[in-house]
Order: structure tokens, then C-alpha cells, then sequence
């Protein structure tokens, strides 16, 4: 959708001169100003596309550099589940890929609700002196650092978990082969927890874009109709940017998927599949974190790097499956607008 | 009209529930936001006291991660915003066409790219360079290469909140400066920057603020240092890693410091984070 420029604007690009130019200047099509015009427009351009360039090289280099892996073990590398660095070197991901779905399916579990709950509040509800401080607390949530989470998981999150979340789960739910065995508070369901707060403030905020998108008059229509707040949030607003708000949570998942510290400190670094969910695990970020360093063939170091590129190319995904989304709902809502 | 009646009821009592429901939500929220600063502000300000901003971590103290860290941000800052807020230009000034929407596609995907890959892809651009012969490989664990990662992270931060800042600055501002003749080039760079320049300047902390607390990419670039800095060639300490270090270290006293350095982290991220809202505060209030 091109924006409506005005003549002089449109004249200035495309014959990269004033139209006023000509009447000082005689017509010189390259006086300094003109050349300066379009050296700044390249320098911008090429900027642009080195950045984009930037993304390709990081594709090809972890290609490069995993290249050992990827023909060692081809496809055998994803459902692979043993990673045995001492010969036979055998790697297989199959244990993190399982552990990454589990707590990023946790994290959007409880995540979800909360952060449509917020959204509603924000958009719908909030009294309009408090909508912009309570924005703002709860992108400060966004603010603290992963690792300021993982010390929190570890020391204060993981305990309670052990001594009074974990227990209580069991006894009502204890004969769920999800909530069974030994409960010690550094687990998948920690983890998930944790996750579930980091990707709060992306989902509400992306979802709150979403509800603000929604043009006014479709909820005057229905509150016309004599519809409650909650009717009116639930038949004029959320149905309308449903799109969004999925295209939100979507990125919130490619959050999760990529979260690597609060997860190595909270996850219990168990390098096996199990059904429950109270028992260690692995994400592949924390993977590649906790044993980057140990590598000691190269083979081992370039599964590693291909543990990276399947991550990558998870998130790459998602995230370009949300952005779609997002942008569809954003641009009908400026066009209604 | 009794049915209806109870009917009317019920949809009230269902809006209220559901209107409290949301409230709580909010509050649910909060909990864990309040949990940490609480707790790392009554934790971390027992370990704090001279010694602990002076001595290295091989001391139990952050002296030397808190000058990695301010290191890692000026060299990181240093490429990022000239090259994020190029990008950022590109995108509001001259990319108004399918080139522009494809480059906003991608830098918007690249903000995603988990910051653990970054510091592969930092790891492996250095390997690959060596096993070529245009760097020594010495350099993968290097400040160097930490500073490679961060700039991947924030470059395509700083280009998007430069754009959506740019954006803010109404047609006719643009449209003044080119009436008065100056060519487009000086236009944007002397009218339209400036008066964007509260949002860009807020864009670039919140940049540093992000980077600043990353640890995943510095594992295996910087990786950590007991010593203080030693150049750009040599590995260097970051407050993130200690806290990391600290946090998993066997004794009670080194966890206790892991608090005291995220008091300080998070002081300072906070503390970039509340100024540049200040700066919107205060820019928005003069106007």
C-alpha cells in the first residue's frame, strides 16, 4: 500500500532534485546537491541490504560450519536420541527437540491466558490513567535479563515449585503419567513456567496492537445492541483480530523456542525423553549452552553448530508464519480505520 | 419474565467475572515482576560494599565484569547505531516500495533469531575466517567476536525502532524543509532526524539495554576472563556471565553475589529503560 506523496515529494525522488532546483540552478542536473542526494540514498540502500545480507551470511556460515554433521548423519541427526561423544561418535537431537516442544508448549499453556487477560485488560477495560503506567510495568518484564530469571528460577521460583506447587499437583493429578515421579523443582514444568513469564509481555503486547486495530465502530455497534463489555469484547473485538492475537502468540512461541539461560538453569540438564513432565530435561538452546565448550572432536562441535541451525531454522519458521499473520490483521485494521 | 430475568443476571455476573478475570490477569503478572526486584534488592544489597565493585570475580567481586560489560556495550553501540539507524532511514525515507517491504520483512524476522544463534554464527564467522588464514583463530574467544554477536543482535533493533521513529515525523515537516529548497539528503538528515531524535536516541538505549543483559551468545565468544580487561584480542568477563557463574557456584557466598550483580544489572537496564521513557516524557511535555 503506497502512501499518497505529494508532487514535489514524488518529483524529489524520482528526478532526485527539487522541483525549485531548476529554477535557481538553471537545470544542472549535478550540482553538489544532487550528487550528495543520491550518494546518501545508496549509502542508506546498501546499509539496508547489508543487513539483510547479514541474515543470509548467518545462514550460510552455520550451513558452512556444520557441514560435517549434516553429512555425517543427514537426516538421522534430527530423530536420532543418543549424543555420544566419545567413539563411536554418534549425535542425535531428538531428546532437545522433544524437550524444546514440551516447555515451549507449557509456555504458551500458561502464558496464553494470562497475556490475552492482560491485553483485554489494557485495550477494553483499563481506566485511561492507568492503561499507560500498567503498559509499562508489564513491558518491564520484558526488561529484566534471561539470566536475572534463570538466578530467580534457581533460587526462588524452583523451591516454591518444589515444596508447595509440585506436591499439590501430584496428589490430585498424581496418576497422570505427566505428574509422576520425584519432584525436585528443576524440571521441564519449571522451566515451562518460567518461559511462560518471559513471553508474556511479547504476546500482550503484539495482542493489544491487535485489539487497539480493531475500529471502534464495530464495538459501538455491538454495545448498541445492548451487549455487555465482556460480549462486546467477545463478539466485536476478539473475533475481529483473532488472526492477530494468534499471530501474537505465535511469536511469543518463537520466543520461548529461543530462550536459552533461565532455561539451562531451571531445566535440570537431562539429556533423555521422558513423559513426565517433573522429570530433567533438555531444550536445545540449553543443550548447545551447557556443552558448547566441552566439545572436544569436531564432529561433536559441528552437530553443535547444526543443533544452532535447526534452531534457527525452527524460529525462522514461526516467526515468519506470525509476522505474516500480524501484518494481515494490522493492515485491514488501518484500512478500516 | 422470570426466564428473562435470570438470563440478564447471568450476563451481568458474567461480565463482571470475566472484567475480574482480566484484572487478575494484570495482577498475575506482576507477581513475578515484584518476586525479582524484591528479592534482588534484598538479597543483592547484602553482598554489596567497596570490595565487591573493585575486585575481579575470581574475588567474588564484579569489578571486572562491570568494565567488560560497559566495554561490550561502547564497542557494540558503536557499530549498531550508525548502522541501525542508516537501516532504519532506508526503510522510512526510501523504502516505500516492494524492496523497502521485503527489507522490513526480514529485519523484523531477525529481531527474532535467538540470541544463542547469534553467538554460534559469531563463533563459526571467526572459525570459518581462520581456517581460511584472514584472522588467526586465536580470535574465537575473543571481546571481538562477543562484540560481532552483539551488534548482530542490535542492528536490526535499532533499525526498526529508528524506522517507526522516523515515521512519527509528519509529512509536512518534510514537506517544509524541501520547500526551502535544501536537497532530500540534508532534509532527513537535518530536519527530519532531529525532530525524531528523542524516539531514535530512546530506540538505541533500549538497544544497549537489550544487549547489555544477553548472556547465551557471550558463552561462546567472550566466554568469561578472572582478569581485567587485556584488549579486543583476548577473552573479557561480563557482568550477565558472572551472575551466570555465580548462580551455579558451589557455595552460599558466591550465590549470594550472583544477587548483588543482578541488582546491578538490573539497576542498570532499568535504569536505561526508565531514562529514555524520560526522554519521551520530557520531549513530548515541551512540544
Amino acid at each position: 500500500m503506497d502512501k499518497p506523496y505529494i508532487a514535489e515529494e514524488r518529483f524529489a525522488i524520482e528526478g532526485r532534485m527539487h522541483p525549485f532546483r531548476k529554477l535557481q540552478g538553471g537545470g544542472q542536473r549535478f550540482s553538489a546537491a544532487t550528487l550528495g542526494d543520491s550518494l546518501f540514498q545508496w549509502l542508506s540502500t546498501i546499509v539496508a541490504f547489508g543487513v539483510i545480507g547479514l541474515l543470509a551470511l548467518i545462514t550460510v556460515i552455520l550451513f558452512l560450519a556444520a557441514q560435517e554433521s549434516i553429512r555425517t548423519f543427514g537426516l538421522g541427526f534430527l530423530t536420532g536420541n543418543v549424543w555420544n561423544p566419545v567413539p563411536p561418535l554418534v549425535f542425535g537431537s531428538l531428546p532437545f527437540v522433544y524437550g524444546t516442544i514440551v516447555t515451549s508448549g507449557l509456555a504458551l499453556l500458561f502464558g496464553v491466558p494470562i497475556s490475552l487477560g492482560i491485553a483485554i485488560f489494557l485495550s477494553e477495560l483499563s481506566p485511561s490513567w492507568l492503561r499507560i503506567p500498567l503498559t509499562y510495568i508489564v513491558e518491564l518484564l520484558a526488561a529484566v535479563p534471561s539470566v536475572v530469571y534463570g538466578l530467580w528460577g534457581i533460587f526462588v521460583l524452583g523451591p516454591v515449585m518444589r515444596v508447595s506447587v509440585e506436591p499439590v499437583i501430584q496428589d490430585i493429578f498424581g496418576f497422570l503419567p505427566i505428574f509422576q515421579g520425584n519432584v525436585i523443582g528443576t524440571d521441564k514444568f519449571t522451566a515451562g513456567v518460567i518461559l511462560a513469564i518471559m513471553i508474556i509481555p511479547t504476546i500482550s503486547a503484539v495482542s493489544r496492537e491487535a485489539l487497539l486495530a480493531v475500529p471502534d465502530n464495530q464495538r459501538e455497534a455491538a454495545l448498541s445492541l445492548g451487549a455487555t463489555r465482556w460480549e462486546t469484547t467477545r463478539v466485536a473485538v476478539l473475533r475481529y483480530s483473532r488472526a492477530g492475537i494468534f499471530g501474537a502468540i505465535i511469536l511469543g512461541l518463537g520466543r520461548a523456542v529461543g530462550e536459552t539461560m533461565a532455561v539451562t538453569m531451571t531445566i535440570g540438564n537431562r539429556n533423555a525423553i521422558s513423559l513426565s513432565l517433573f522429570d530433567q530435561g533438555q531444550t536445545i538452546a540449553s543443550w548447545i549452552a551447557n556443552n558448547f565448550l566441552n566439545a572436544t572432536d569436531p564432529l561433536e562441535l559441528s552437530a553443535l553448530i547444526e543443533l544452532g541451525l535447526v534452531l534457527m531454522l525452527m524460529s525462522l519458521v514461526i516467526n515468519v508464519f506470525a509476522r505474516l499473520m500480524v501484518y494481515r490483521v494490522l493492515r485491514r485494521g488501518e484500512g478500516a480505520a | 419474565m422470570k426466564f428473562r430475568f435470570d438470563r440478564e443476571t447471568r450476563r451481568q455476573w458474567k461480565d463482571v467475572v470475566m472484567n475480574v478475570a482480566a484484572l487478575l490477569c494484570v495482577a498475575i503478572a506482576l507477581i513475578p515482576l515484584g518476586s525479582i526486584l524484591l528479592e534482588a534488592s534484598l538479597r543483592g544489597v547484602q553482598s554489596l560494599s567497596p570490595n565487591f565493585f573493585t575486585l575481579t570475580n575470581a574475588n567474588g567481586g564484579i569489578g571486572n565484569a562491570i568494565q567488560g560489560t560497559l566495554i561490550l556495550i561502547a564497542l557494540t553501540a558503536l557499530i549498531a547505531l550508525p548502522v541501525g539507524i542508516l537501516t532504519g532511514i532506508y526503510l522510512a525515507e526510501y523504502g516505500k516500495n516492494r524492496f523497502g517491504a521485503g527489507v522490513r520483512f526480514f529485519v523484523e524476522v531477525m529481531t527474532q533469531i535467538p540470541s544463542i544463534v547469534v553467538g554460534i554464527f559469531a563463533f563459526s564467522l571467526i572459525l570459518e575466517l581462520g581456517a581460511v588464514g584472514i584472522v588467526s583463530p586465536r580470535l574465537v574467544f575473543s571481546t571481538t567476536t562477543g562484540v560481532i554477536a552483539l551488534s548482530t543482535i542490535m542492528i536490526p533493533f535499532v533499525a526498526r525502532t529508528s524506522e517507526e521513529a522516523l515515521r512519527l515525523v509528519p509529512v509536512s515537516t518534510r514537506e517544509s524543509a524541501l520547500a526551502l529548497g535544501i536537497p532530500r539528503y540534508r532534509a532527513i538528515l537535518r530536519v527530519v532526524l532531529p525532530s525524531a531524535s528523542s524516539a531514535v536516541i530512546t530506540g538505541g538505549l533500549l538497544g544497549v539495554a537489550r544487549v547489555g543483559g544477553e548472556t547465551a551468545p557471550l558463552l561462546m565468544t567472550c566466554l568469561g576472563s578472572s582478569f581485567w580487561f587485556g584488549g579486543l584480542d583476548q577473552p573479557c568477563e561480563s557482568l550477565p556471565h558472572t551472575i551466570y557463574v555465580f548462580a551455579l557456584g558451589p557455595d552460599a557466598a558466591l550465590n549470594q553475589a550472583a544477587w548483588g550483580a543482578s541488582l546491578i544489572l538490573i539497576l542498570m537496564m532499568l535504569g536505561i529503560s526508565i531514562t529514555s521513557r524520560m526522554i519521551i516524557r520530557l520531549r513530548s511535555v515541551s512540544r
